[in-house]
């Protein structure tokens, strides 16, 4: 590039002398040079801009491109393979402790629509109608000539059906294989199994995720495929449990009562070996969860575990226990039971007048609201409180199903002496039957603290202590006692030395405003045998009435009692209890000689 | 003689305003424009009845607002189509200002609508979006900025549009407004790269972006698996793309028929980012491609007129105008086709929004102007001229 001197010196001399402006001349250079600058942008730009318009062209036909191949391809099935991952059909089975089969999958096939390829859509539509009568043939002729081009006829069909549909001979109805989750057991333990569902699905499989119960909580294992199909292995017991359900529905129906609910216990492992709550639903068959109503009526709640419920004098015995424990009483300490006791504008009053005074033992025995109370004024407000919470009545449960977490106990919102006088005989504080089952357990077993669980244990649970073995000792005497000569005399079953703990609470009325005075909740909480703890049985029976010697009774000695003593009578023997039957006695045999 | 030579004088001043726009107006690009919006009211007609219907509305509700808009779009973009480039590079700079101080106002005076980001004020009757206007008016700053730098002693330019453009994608990237932020610095590096940007230089930013991209990809999990999932030919069929991928195909060639569609009734923002996918669904692949071939016919036929032009300015801010009128199309066509990430971006002057409506006409009018036909000293312009001046 020559480059032009802005004021080259013999243009402007000439310029002078010629008497023009030399100024002139240097404007004249700059604009020249401006314009030649100018030149070469636009060479350069030329071809830049060149390639941008280029660029853009390609990238609208790529666009285009893109567009017309997205339109041109059939519409396919949904997949359900998005975002790289791979639908896993593969669930583990769950068995009960003996292996058992709980739940498994079975292998199945759904059943779609491609109406575009249909033949005669109006003859197919009938015929499906026939094959599946809760179909509408209206809906399907609408759905088949209408635009749309995939549809869902049926999630999980039978061989037969399959079959059936098959001789339809259309080939626009087609079969999606799968596998669907099967309970064989049907209602059995269906409340800890919960159920389950597809997740994802799409025509080559589905995704099967569990909706509730040990199905929901276990889900990401029952899926991981690095089980390598491994069942999970429940605590409960198959056989208990089938005679449990069928126990409590036969006392449900006798006590006329609209639910009930029991638990089986292992009082060292914490295991569950059954627990049912009636009434139940079929898990392969889940109904949706009632629209109206309480939802604590429905079929899908699990009384056991998320029934909140007062239970009534089933406490008295942790009343005991902490006075026992804190040294404040012993078996045959006598408690001062002059009713009706006054406290403020509270009056306690007993079931019947049990005289001034009555053992620790009778109170228990007899079932006294008095005596319990002025035991829990001795023990005292903070202590009480740390001893529940020491038995878990603070928190939920940790038991292994996705309801636990839901059912925190209610607690009073302000703690008085009168919160723990009726506390301490089983009102003002309501918690599950599980609750109840575990801190039986824990004070029973011989003292140590018992966290119930839905899977199977290897041993014994070594909790923290919360009472010693010889209080726990004399706990069982009592319970025993309670079945020999007190309010649960219809629970003793020959040779299993029974004990066990009676409580009728009046239920509140649901919207606030006192209680019913026909309505109770009956609860039997026992253990069996006493003298070598094994297991604690819970019986709670919802609203349930008899008539028995003239008289219409609600107790729970009438109604929960004989249901738990016909429970342990055919459980035990299954559970691998021993009856101790006691020596005959002497046969009057004179033996001579003669 | 010397004056027309040189071309120091304006074209024959005489001529009225009128006939000089029409001689020397982009025809083509014009013509594009209108068709398209004719056929935003079409789809709008479609596309924003059942939004009307959920907010229980009458039905054409979204149609008829969209045709008010639309008039006041044609009459910005036509009266500013008749300004000279000088007054275009006035009133753009001055604009600008403006709408600067209006973005840095939003964490201030803004709303959100529930939706989120900070973007519109709300004027009651209707809502506005700065960074809709702003883009434009940018533009124009920025391609002042920089053709000042290419004069002999002029400012460094480029460097204080690059601190400009910077400023202002830190303002969009706080609403947040990722799409916009993007959609800016591309328009700058677009002008940047007109304006005679160091080869050596692109070269080492197309490397570290790569290398970044790599980087991310390897470091974070989050971005690999949605770079996979956008890799993946399978599609989740519940999500947006899913739908809408599902609607291209059902349209097929010539599409399900008016009314017909069915993606309008599950896609919340049928009306604005995925209007190409109601278009295709009831009018099919051939209406798609003429929008396509829409945009890229005014892209590409901007970007050629101004391959002549000698003024730097006026090829700046046509480059950057045109390329960011044919990026934010390409974008939201490209996420319809599940090509880029999805990303919320109108489709200029088809989708519905009054601002970004607006915004386009001024957008539209200013690049109107600056592609109008205009002496460049080349040979046949001295013809002409001659001719004209008898």
């Amino acid at each position: 590039m020559t480059r032009i001197p802005l004021r080259p010196l013999a243009r402007i001399l000439q310029a002078r002398e010629k008497g023009e402006n030399p100024d002139a001349i240097e404007k004249e250079n700059i604009r020249q040079r401006h314009e030649e600058m100018r030149d070469k942008a636009r060479r350069r730009a030329e071809g830049r801009l060149l390639v941008l318009g280029v660029a853009f062209v390609c990238a609208f036909a790529v666009v285009g491109l893109r567009m017309g191949a997205i339109a041109a391809s059939e519409p396919r099935e949904p997949r359900a393979a998005a975002s790289g991952s791979e639908i896993l059909a593969q669930r583990s089975d769950i068995v009960d402790r003996n292996g058992k089969v709980l739940a498994t999958n079975l292998f199945t096939h759904s059943l779609y629509a491609q109406p575009p390829v249909m033949i005669d859509k109006e003859r197919a539509a009938r015929e499906l109608v026939k094959i599946f009568p809760d179909l509408k043939e209206e809906r399907l002729v609408k759905d088949f000539t209408g635009k749309r081009k995939f549809l869902w006829i049926k999630k999980k069909i039978s061989p037969e059906q399959m079959q059936a549909v098959h001789d339809i001979g259309d080939p626009g109805l087609m079969f999606g294989p799968r596998e669907m989750r099967l309970y064989p057991n049907g209602r059995l333990a269906a409340h800890i199994l919960g159920g389950a569902s597809f997740g994802r699905e799409g025509v080559h499989s589905a995704e099967v995720v569990g909706v509730a119960g040990v199905e929901k909580v276990f889900d990401d294992y029952l899926r991981d495929p690095a089980n390598e199909g491994a069942p999970l292995q429940l605590s409960i017991d198959l056989t208990v449990q089938a005679a449990m359900r069928h126990v409590l529905e036969g006392g449900m129906k006798l006590m006329q009562a609209k639910g009930a609910t029991g638990i089986i216990l292992d009082v060292h492992t914490g295991e569950i070996m059954a627990m049912a709550s009636l009434p139940d639903f079929d898990p392969n068959n889940r109904p949706r969860p009632a629209v109206e109503g309480a939802a604590s009526d429905s079929p899908l709640f699990n009384r056991a575990v998320q029934g909140l419920y007062e239970l009534g004098s089933t406490f008295k015995i942790f009343t005991v226990a902490q006075a026992m424990e804190e040294g404040l009483v012993n078996p045959s300490t006598m408690v001062d039971t002059k009713g009706p006791m006054t406290w403020g504008r509270f009056r306690i009053r007993d079931f019947k007048n049990y005289g001034p005074e009555l053992s620790v033992t009778d109170v228990i025995v007899k079932s006294s609201n008095i005596g319990t109370a002025r035991m829990a004024l001795m023990v005292g407000t903070p202590r009480q409180q740390d001893f529940m919470k020491k038995l878990g009545f603070f928190d939920p449960t940790e038991v292994e199903l996705v309801e636990a977490p839901g059912a925190k106990p209610l607690l009073p919102k302000k703690w008085s002496d009168i919160s723990t006088m009726t506390i301490s005989y089983g009102h003002g504080l309501s918690a599950s039957p599980l609750h109840l089952a575990a801190a039986y357990a824990s004070v029973l077993n011989g003292g140590t603290r018992i966290t119930p669980t839905i899977l199977r244990q290897e041993g014994p649970q070594r909790g923290e202590r919360v009472v010693s073995e010889q209080t726990s000792a004399a706990l069982r005497d009592m319970l025993r006692q309670v079945v020999v000569r007190g309010t649960a005399s219809f629970g003793e079953v020959p040779g299993y030395f029974v004990g066990g703990k009676t409580g009728t609470a009046d239920k509140p009325k649901e919207n606030g405003g006192g209680y019913y005075k026909d309505r109770v909740i009956a609860t039997f909480a026992s253990v069996f045998p006493t003298n070598d703890p094994k297991y604690v049985v819970i019986v709670t029976l919802d609203e349930p009435k008899t008539h028995a010697l003239g008289e219409e009774r609600r107790t729970a000695g009438w109604t929960a009692v004989p249901v738990a003593a016909e429970l342990i009578e055919r459980t035990a023997p299954l559970l691998g209890v021993r009856p101790q039957i006691a020596p005959l006695p002497e046969v009057g045999i004179t033996l001579t000689s003669n | 003689m010397t004056e027309m030579v040189y071309g120091a004088a304006p074209v024959k001043s005489g001529e009225p305003v009128l006939p000089r726009w029409w001689r020397t107006v982009d025809k083509w690009s014009l013509s594009c424009i209108l068709i398209l919006f004719g056929i935003g009211l079409l789809l709008g007609l479609a596309a924003s009845v059942p939004l009307a219907e959920r907010n229980n509305l009458p039905q054409f509700h979204y149609v008829q607002r969209q045709i008010v808009f639309g008039l006041m779009a044609f009459a910005v973009m036509f009266v500013v189509s008749t300004f000279s480039p000088l007054m275009v590079r006035r009133m753009g700079v001055l604009f600008f200002f403006a709408a600067f101080l209006a973005l840095a106002m939003l964490p201030f005076f803004g709303t959100d609508f529930g939706k989120g980001a900070v973007r519109w004020y709300s004027l009651g009757f209707a809502s506005v979006q700065p960074s809709e206007f702003l883009k434009p008016v940018f533009v124009i700053m920025a391609a002042w900025l920089m053709a000042a730098s290419q004069e002999i002693n002029g400012p460094p330019g480029k460097s204080i549009s690059l601190a400009l453009v910077l400023t202002i994608v830190g303002l969009l990237a706080m609403q947040p407004d990722f799409g916009q932020a993007c959609l800016v610095l591309f328009g700058w590096g677009v002008m940047y790269f007109v304006a005679g940007a160091p080869i050596p230089l692109l070269i080492g930013l197309a490397g570290a972006v790569v290398l970044a991209g790599m980087v991310a990809y390897n470091g974070s999990e989050h971005f690999a698996r949605r770079i996979d999932g956008f890799l993946s030919a399978d599609v989740d069929p519940t999500t947006q793309m899913g739908y809408a991928t599902n609607a291209i195909r059902e349209g097929g060639f010539f599409g399900v028929g008016v009314g017909e569609g069915q993606v309008k009734w599950s896609l919340p923002d049928a009306h604005t980012d995925f209007i190409i996918a109601v278009a295709a669904e009831e009018y099919g692949l051939m209406l798609v491609l003429v929008i396509i071939a829409l945009y890229a016919t005014i892209t590409f036929r901007s970007l050629m007129r101004l391959m002549r032009e000698r003024d730097p300015f006026i090829r700046l801010a046509g480059t950057g105008l045109a390329c960011m009128f044919g990026v934010q199309a390409l974008i939201n066509i490209g996420v319809a086709v599940r090509l880029l990430p999805s990303k919320g971006m109108t489709l200029p002057f088809v989708s519905y929004g009054g601002s970004s409506l607006i915004a386009g006409g001024l957008a539209l009018g200013m690049l109107l102007a600056l592609t109008r036909t205009r002496p460049q000293g080349e040979i046949g312009d001295h013809f002409l001229r001659r001719g004209h001046g008898g």
